[in-house]
């Protein structure tokens, strides 16, 4: 394919940006020393927590499984170096809320003792079945690179959906960010072998890989590594924060939006990052786990810039002195680049598997936060904004906290990637307000819920407790209609006896207590005697009356 | 909460914004003085003064930071604005009330910056007008049509001192003796060519007005390129106008001046790139905006040419600020994403 006839559509908005990525880029990738503590949270991936399988004490060797998988949307974490496992205990992780998360910390011995691979020999990827890749990757423990940390066998797992196209983001747009330009530069082999493998999984018909214009060596070297296949495109996208974006870079290469409520997947199209593919490679070819990756440790508070291979768990400290870095003169340290990375607050915290660049600013370049400006409504952000949404409209009732307003002009197709940040005259914290609006928005669909299940609850045992009371005066009244039909049913002999008894004694009562009247029992003549004086009272009555 | 922003280094702000609109509207300005006198600049600076006393009062009232606020100079642009859209040679008292009434009821009183409704600057033109319709209707005449020059004590004696020689500075502008000229029988090329009202037109437009408007498109085209301006809004209304004077010059040419004269004449450069495109009180959607320009097009030309005055800018951008939520809500840009 001749890469440079290809066009390329060009999204919405988006920035032109100092990249500073040359800093980082003039030496070759370091392997960085094994450190003498790992400390691998259970959380690096998007979806369940792993769930350790190794106890205190216990020896473990480098690409040994520590922690399972969870469920399908969860990941295996691995040992990334040989030692004793002295501690399973919350740590402080890179996260922007400085979160404490369960991490198995492993003291190293130093040897560096690999556990034999699991599939030793490995056979041509092609014999291997969808389901097999899939399996493999997740025992890997293979995530998304690029950042987002999204388990990556689920990304291949597209048998509800076929699939046109693979694409390789390879764009890397982010400035100072350079891991991805390093292994392409040095391994583009992998990631081309990674890409084929991820093509059969998804049984893919062709395959993309986007990379922005300013890495003209990474470029040269994929294209000497696909120069002989006709059904992988190299595509130069210019480079323009955020031209790495997914959905951006997807449109920029195929001129399809993928769908703002629904995946790239029903369009056809998966998208993973060259890091990743790299990885893949290195599982299913060497049956290697994901147990180090590289990072950009760059920025004017480190002296020489450069990318490292990291194994997974090494403290951010450790990486730091290795560089040399003066402590006492870091002003601010970003996990990710200055767009969207977030501020480290603990250097204790370990590199996990997307942790792809350490960001350490000189104090005297750290750019502090001025007090903002009511805004101005000069529409700068529309016109950077890569969604096409309308941020000062979202920031305007993000302020008003209009919740219900804000997810009408689309607050959740934001993707936070902070050119409005940049260009806002006005100076306001765009993104910060659209994160506050999303947050809470989330907090309350979490409260309905809850609240939705409270109610559920409550009305359920007015409901049981209405029944149990209609059921005891339901009892009780068969009782007592028991109680009162049993006196017929004379079941039982005593009361019949004394029921008999009763009768007896009523009967004889009766027959005593009847006082003989003076007309019963009269002879004929007196009988007689009485008719006749009944006559005379008649004849007498009648003659008083007439 | 910890705030997260980008650590890229950005010299957008709103001050420096207002710093280059008033560096574009030097042209224009200039060109203003140099053929109609120095009595405008008089108004730049009482209208300067009255802004910054006006919005420091209010701001010690509402107990907001003085200076700070002064410092993003929107005060200051409202008072150039307006003082360059009144007759240079009205009296002292209608600046210095009118920059006083704008910055009062045109923006402080919303909440400041941000916050109004309405393009301050046009609501206090709009008072004064319809409030001392006398004072805001006397042009000055250009120097290159009066026998002599005036001086600087005759600029100050018509503004301080009752308008004291006024006579000898004034005279009528070119969209008003139209107007007027129409009303009185006589059509469009015969005033052209008259020997009266003759002289009153250059090649394009009004003598003297036309290098002003040319003064502030070059201002204009400036902040077009530097993209401090949206290009939406001037490009709509100019071209509203251009559409609509063209149609009608050439349905008949004796009753409709040239197009030319419209988009030369009166305040159509001024308008367009400094005061429709005023951010606060413009439509914010991109296709918003072009129908806010257009809106202002279409009745800046129905006022010129049907109306009882001979200019309508500050009327249009008024009806059009009072459109523009609406506009807004029914010009929302389509979302990444969501369908085609």
């Amino acid at each position: 394919m001749n890469p440079s006839n290809r066009k390329v559509f060009n999204f919405h908005g988006g920035l032109h940006l100092d990249d500073h990525k040359s800093v980082s880029t003039s030496r070759p990738i370091e392997d960085a020393p094994i450190p003498s503590l790992l400390v691998l949270p259970l959380e690096q991936h998007i979806g369940n927590a792993a769930k350790a399988c190794v106890k205190v004490g216990d020896k473990v060797l480098k690409n040994q499984c520590i922690a399972k998988a969870d469920g399908n949307v969860s990941t295996q974490i691995h040992a990334s170096s040989s030692g004793t496992v002295v501690a399973i205990e919350p740590r402080s992780i890179p996260h922007p809320s400085d979160l404490n998360v369960i991490s198995i910390v492993i003291e190293t011995d130093g040897r560096d003792t690999t556990i034999e691979p699991k599939h030793t020999n490995v056979e041509h990827y092609k014999s291997l079945s969808r389901h097999d890749i899939q399996r493999r990757i997740q025992e890997a423990g293979i995530v998304g690179l690029g950042g987002a940390g999204f388990p990556s066998h689920i990304k291949l797992n597209a048998a509800e959906h076929p699939v046109e196209t693979l694409i390789l983001n390879a764009a890397e747009c982010e400035p100072y960010i350079s891991c991805d330009d390093m292994l392409m530069r040095e391994h583009a082999d992998k990631i081309v072998n990674g890409m084929r493998i991820m093509q059969h999984a998804l049984n893919a018909k062709h395959c993309m890989i986007g990379i922005e214009d300013n890495k003209v060596e990474a470029f040269a070297a994929l294209q000497k590594v696909i120069s002989n296949s006709d059904d992988i495109e190299l595509i130069r996208v210019p480079t323009r924060y955020p031209a790495g974006g997914e959905r951006q870079l997807i449109y920029s290469l195929t001129g399809k939006q993928a769908p703002s409520k629904g995946r790239p997947l029903d369009i056809g199209i998966v998208c993973h990052n060259v890091g990743t593919a790299a990885a893949v490679d290195d599982a299913i070819t060497r049956g290697i786990p994901l147990t180090s990756r590289i990072v950009t440790l760059t920025g004017s508070g480190i002296p020489q810039p450069r990318n490292m291979q990291v194994r997974i768990g090494t403290q951010i400290q450790f990486l730091l002195d290795h560089c040399h870095s003066p402590k006492e003169d870091i002003g601010n340290i970003l996990i990710g680049g200055p767009m969207m990375g977030f501020k480290l607050n603990s250097t204790q915290a370990p590199v996990t598997k997307i942790c792809n660049c350490i960001l350490a600013i000189h104090q005297r370049d750290v750019i502090k936060p001025t007090t903002p400006m009511p805004c101005i409504r000069c529409g700068e952000c529309t016109d950077v904004c890569p969604v096409n949404l309308l941020p000062q409209q979202l920031y305007w009732h993000a302020h008003a906290q209009e919740f219900d307003t804000i997810q009408d002009y689309n607050l959740f197709d934001c993707i936070e990637c902070g050119c409005c940040d940049v260009v806002c005259p006005s100076r306001i914290p765009l993104v910060q307000y659209f994160r506050f609006a999303k947050t809470t928005i989330w907090q309350q669909e979490r409260d309905k819920e809850k609240s939705d299940k409270a109610r559920q609850r409550h009305e359920l045992r007015l409901e049981r407790l209405e029944r149990e009371k209609r059921e005891k005066r339901e009892r009780h009244n068969r009782k007592k209609a028991a109680l009162k039909k049993k006196p017929d049913q004379a079941d039982d002999p005593k009361k019949a006896a004394i029921l008999a008894a009763m009768k007896r004694v009523k009967e004889k009562k009766s027959a005593t207590d009847t006082n003989p009247a003076n007309t019963d029992n009269l002879t004929p003549e007196q009988q007689a005697k009485v008719d006749e004086a009944d006559a005379r009272r008649k004849d007498h009555k009648k003659d008083t009356t007439s | 909460m910890i705030i997260n922003t980008p650590q890229v280094a950005s010299s957008a702000s709103v001050s420096r914004l207002m710093l280059h609109v008033g560096y574009a509207l030097a042209p224009g300005t200039l060109a203003y003085v140099w053929l109609f006198g120095i009595s405008v600049l008089i108004q730049i600076l009482l209208a300067c003064i009255t802004a910054v006393v006006t919005e420091s009062l209010v701001l010690l009232l509402r107990k907001r930071p003085v200076f700070k606020t002064l410092a993003d100079g929107s005060a200051l642009l409202t008072a150039v604005l307006l003082a360059l859209a009144i007759p240079s040679i009205a009296p002292w008292w209608i600046i210095v009330l009118g920059t006083a009434f704008a910055i009062l009821f045109g923006k402080q009183i919303y909440g400041g910056i941000g916050y109004n409704p309405f393009n301050p600057a046009m609501l206090g033109y709009v008072m004064l007008l319809i409030s001392f319709p006398l004072e805001m209707t006397r042009w000055p005449a250009a120097i290159s049509l009066l026998e002599q020059v005036p001086t600087f004590q005759t600029s100050f004696d018509v503004i301080f001192n009752a308008g004291l020689g006024i006579d000898t500075i004034s005279g009528a502008t070119p969209l008003d003796t139209i107007k007027t000229q129409l009303r009185a029988g006589m059509d469009i090329p015969a005033t052209l060519i008259s020997p009266k009202f003759g002289e009153l037109f250059g090649s394009l437009s009004g003598v003297g007005w036309e290098i002003v408007n040319l003064g502030f498109l070059l201002g204009g085209l400036y902040l077009l390129i530097t993209r401090r301006i949206a290009w939406q809004i001037p490009l709509a209304m100019l071209g509203a106008i251009t559409v609509l004077s063209s149609a009608f010059y050439l349905i008949d040419s004796s009753q409709y001046a040239t197009p030319l004269i419209h988009l030369f004449g009166g305040a159509s450069m001024l308008g367009a790139f400094f005061i429709a495109t005023d951010p606060v009180s413009a439509a914010t959607t991109p296709r918003g905006r072009i129908y806010y320009g257009i809106g202002i097009g279409i009745i800046c030309f129905v006022i010129r040419t049907w109306g009882n005055y001979p200019e309508g800018l500050a009327f249009a951008v008024l009806l059009m600020n009072m459109a523009a939520p609406t506009i807004d809500h029914y010009t929302r840009p389509r979302v990444f994403g969501q369908g085609n």
